[in-house]
């Protein structure tokens, strides 16, 4: 027996020997599973448009990510492999109005990859999340487009492939007769004419669980991204900090502020259930990279992420505000990370060693 | 500590998804069959080493002692069996470095004969202090692996008045299994062992700690109670690192241990249950600690389980025993999170060594690190509540003193943020490095003010002997001048 015994083994290495089972590329695999559902109806909603949109923008995304590494020197199948960049085209492409024109997608795409992430050194070193800046970026550029909504065709009334390709790529644009506005849309421009919210809503507010309603692909199936939110809670992906914090700060105050004033401002469940309020929540502001590492950090950054979308709803010039918070918070991480740490076993908040109570001894 | 902590959350550690802990833990006992030689190395505990009593050529039994304790803080080593010295010099210690350390090597006879041990008495009759030396001169020390003197522990224990021993019967790490067979196999000697210890350190009552993956450790371990209500099973969850002392100790009382401190400064004491069942067998049967139970466990072991081995018997000769599957990838001494990867096969075991394991290559499977995607598994996984990618991130950088003020001096080694990692990244041993330079550059500044101070001294002798001559020569300028003055020329 013993001459199986090598005399000498080969690889000697400190402890652990032995490692969890898990790579970044199944977290990401895991985080796509979880937007699936959401996504397949967002496509049924808006048809074959959203669905070119989609797939031009994750392209994209990947594009600008292989083109970096491959300018660096940086192996180009292995990262690309792990999926971040598809996850950050996704969430872009979910962030859009359905019906865009193509080449928003690749530039949000490109933009997203190369400026947000690649420019800071690739994978979890963006301080931004990548998805937002390109998001950001086009609404700051192409505010036309990036906010030409159409209410969800549900299969029913879709455009046909030819139409659909036409619209996306054509150049045509959205006929006119499908525009629409979305809820937080609606309510900024009829509150801008003097026009307060109990007459622009006066048939109630065109929010419902099932989505259908006019936004973009991410934002229509709440109750499936939130499902999808609390399945990543189950599979251990993400902690309920940020989404429950992020979804409180905006409901606490819209709450408060509808309840003195309905006229003016919207309610609760109006902000939650609308725009990119959930999908912030769950998927956006989770982003392990761009958020604080710490339980207590993350629930100061989800409600600094909450908060900051209700004042730039309720108060900002844009109707729309869950990127800017994202992004603004973003900004903030390192510092809540320096400032916001978890206890040291045997230590106060301070660092210091516990001093022991003299009755306990 | 207040309301962020509820938020922080508690859940620390690791569930190793499959602890490896079976088959192996319910194998019943095995006794090794007496090997030709052992090593019984001088230094297995923490201290001094021990100080050979023996030469070369002579004849030891089994039980004898062999090499008395080396200071104040040491152990005293015996003769597992009877036998010859034939060496006493430098054998390849368990340490991944294959560097070597003292050891007496006796060639066994194979007669196993021992000396008498002598004639006890009952122990709650003796006085602490003297039950305490009978613990010293069995030379036991900390089985769970620390190693510590286990005398000077319950003298300190009593000096602090500890009100409650902890009897750690965690044994948190995968693949090891041996305080489980001690609880199984000897749950009334761990329980007398813990009474003894009572006695000795003047604690009131004692919680054993056992993680509820062993009902049948708990079971034993119950019955044996029954009779002593001052002594209570506690089980806990299986998490590791619940054997971690400071871990456990919260656990059981919700107390923490100040930072920097010892257990003993909130009352409490940590004993491991295998060494209760050798202060047993040392104070009740006057038998010194020259044996004890290891598991031998790993993927490439053909029949894993328990040994009761005796100390110094070299790792090639206990796999010999259990038997090889496979050519083991790696070996290692101790547990998978924690334990050393040993250089080769020929190194001894020690008093502290619970485990070990031969391990395939599968089981050790290194991925490649990737990236740091700021995930935080190992902030929520970390045991000690630190935030490790923010250490091993200054660390990279060559930042130590960064991660010293994250707290890096309070890291337990455990592992637990390697573990996790989803992408690979070698955190805590980047931790071990950290602190082997942090140590490196307090030596250095240490010597560097110890040049200074005697550059310094040099400097004002110098300066001292120079004013002195200046002085001096001062001096006789002056009685020159007055004898000049005087006019009276020099004969």
């Amino acid at each position: 027996m013993n001459t199986s015994l090598s005399t000498s083994l080969p690889a000697v290495a400190a402890s652990p020997h032995a490692q969890a089972q898990g790579s970044i590329g199944s977290v990401m695999a895991k985080v796509m599973l979880a937007l699936a559902p959401a996504t397949v109806c967002g496509l049924w909603f808006f048809g074959w448009p959203a669905f070119s949109l989609w797939l031009i923008t994750i392209l994209a995304a990947v594009l600008g990510e292989a083109l970096c590494l491959r300018l660096m020197g940086k192996p180009v199948q292995a990262t690309l492999l792990d999926g971040s960049a598809v996850l950050t085209g996704w969430l872009l492409a979910l962030s859009l109005p359905p019906w865009a024109p193509w080449w928003i997608g690749v530039v949000g795409g490109l933009f997203a990859t190369i400026i947000g992430k690649q420019v800071f050194g690739g994978v979890g070193q963006n301080l931004f999340n990548p998805a937002m800046i390109g998001r950001v970026a086009l609404l700051v550029s192409f505010p036309v487009q990036m906010t030409a909504w159409v209410a969800p065709a549900m299969g029913v009334h879709a455009p046909g492939l030819a139409e659909s390709l036409q619209i996306t790529f054509g150049g045509a644009g959205i006929p006119d007769a499908m525009t629409s506005a979305s809820l937080l849309g609606q309510a900024k421009t009829e509150l801008s004419r003097g026009v307060d919210l109990l007459h622009t809503f006066a048939n109630g507010l065109p929010t419902s669980f099932s989505g259908v309603r006019p936004g973009s692909l991410g934002e229509t199936a709440v109750v499936l991204i939130a499902a999808g939110g609390v399945a990543m809670l189950f599979m251990g992906i993400i902690s309920w900090h940020i989404p429950v914090s992020m979804l409180a700060a905006i409901a606490i105050p819209a709450l408060i502020a509808h309840g003195i004033n309905p006229a003016r401002y919207l309610d609760a469940g109006a902000h939650v259930l609308s725009g990119g309020a959930m999908l912030g929540a769950f998927f956006i502001a989770t982003d392990y990279v761009s958020s604080p590492s710490s339980r207590a950090g993350q629930l100061v950054f989800g409600a600094g992420c909450g908060f900051l979308t209700w004042v730039i709803r309720t108060y900002g010039g844009y109707p729309e505000g869950v990127a800017f918070a994202v992004l603004l918070m973003n900004a903030l991480t390192p510092a809540i990370d320096r400032l916001v740490k978890p206890r040291v076993y045997g230590r106060d908040y301070k660092g210091q060693p516990i001093v022991l109570d003299k009755k306990e001894k | 500590m207040g309301i962020l902590d509820i938020f922080n959350g508690k859940g620390w550690g690791v569930h190793p998804h499959d602890d490896h802990k079976r088959p192996a833990a319910d194998v019943p006992l095995r006794v090794m069959p007496l090997p030709k030689r052992l090593c019984v190395p001088l230094l297995q505990h923490v201290g001094a080493p021990a100080t050979p009593l023996v030469a070369v050529g002579d004849r030891v039994l089994r039980g004898q002692l062999i090499a008395g304790p080396g200071g104040r803080l040491s152990a005293p080593v015996h003769a597992p069996s009877s036998g010859v010295v034939t060496a006493i010099g430098e054998v390849t210690a368990p340490h991944p470095s294959g560097l070597p350390f003292a050891a007496i090597t006796i060639t066994l006879d194979g007669l196993d004969e021992g000396i008498d041990f002598p004639a006890v008495p009952d122990p709650f009759t003796l006085a602490p202090a003297e039950v305490a030396q009978k613990i010293a001169d069995a030379g036991i020390v900390g089985l769970g692996g620390a190693t510590f003197p286990s005398a000077p522990k319950a003298e300190l224990g009593r000096k602090l008045a500890v009100q409650t021993l902890i009897i750690n019967g965690g044994e948190c790490e995968p693949y090891l299994s041996s305080d489980d067979s001690v609880m199984r196999e000897r749950a009334a000697d761990v329980i007398d062992g813990v009474r003894i210890l009572m006695h000795t350190t003047g604690a009131q009552n004692a919680l054993v700690g056992i993680e509820d993956n062993k009902p049948e450790a708990i079971a034993a371990m119950r019955l044996a109670v029954e009779a002593f209500p001052a002594i209570s099973i506690r089980p806990v969850p299986a998490r590791y690192p619940m054997g971690s002392d400071r871990q456990l100790v919260q656990v059981l009382t919700g107390k923490e241990v100040p930072s920097g401190a010892r257990t003993a400064s909130i009352g409490v004491l940590v004993n491991n249950v295998s060494t209760c069942a050798a202060i047993h067998r040392a104070v009740r049967l006057g038998e010194p600690l020259y044996r004890r139970i290891v598991t031998v466990n790993g993927g490439a072991v053909a029949e894993p389980g328990n040994v009761l081995a005796p100390i110094g018997v070299l790792v090639e000769d206990l796999l010999a025993f259990a038997g090889l599957k496979e050519t083991p990838a790696r070996l290692v001494m101790g547990g998978p999170m924690m334990g050393v990867a040993l250089p080769h096969a020929q190194v001894p075991t020690v008093k502290g060594c619970g485990g070990i394991l031969a391990l395939t290559a599968a089981e050790i499977t290194v991925e490649e690190p990737s990236p740091c995607i700021r995930c935080g598994s190992c902030v929520n996984a970390c045991p000690m509540g630190l935030m490790p990618l923010e250490m091993a991130a200054r660390i990279k950088v060559g930042d130590y003193d960064g991660a010293d003020k994250l707290a890096l001096d309070d890291c337990l080694a455990c592992g637990c943020c390697a573990y996790v990692c989803p992408s690979h990244i070698p955190l805590v041993q980047s931790f071990f490095h950290a602190k082997g330079e942090i140590w490196k550059r307090a030596q250095q500044k240490k010597r560097n003010e110890f040049t200074k101070e005697l550059a310094q001294a040099r400097k004002d002798r110098l300066e001292r002997e120079a004013r002195e001559r200046a002085e001096a020569a001062a001096k006789r300028k002056a009685a020159r001048a007055a004898q000049q003055a005087s006019g009276t020329p020099e004969v």
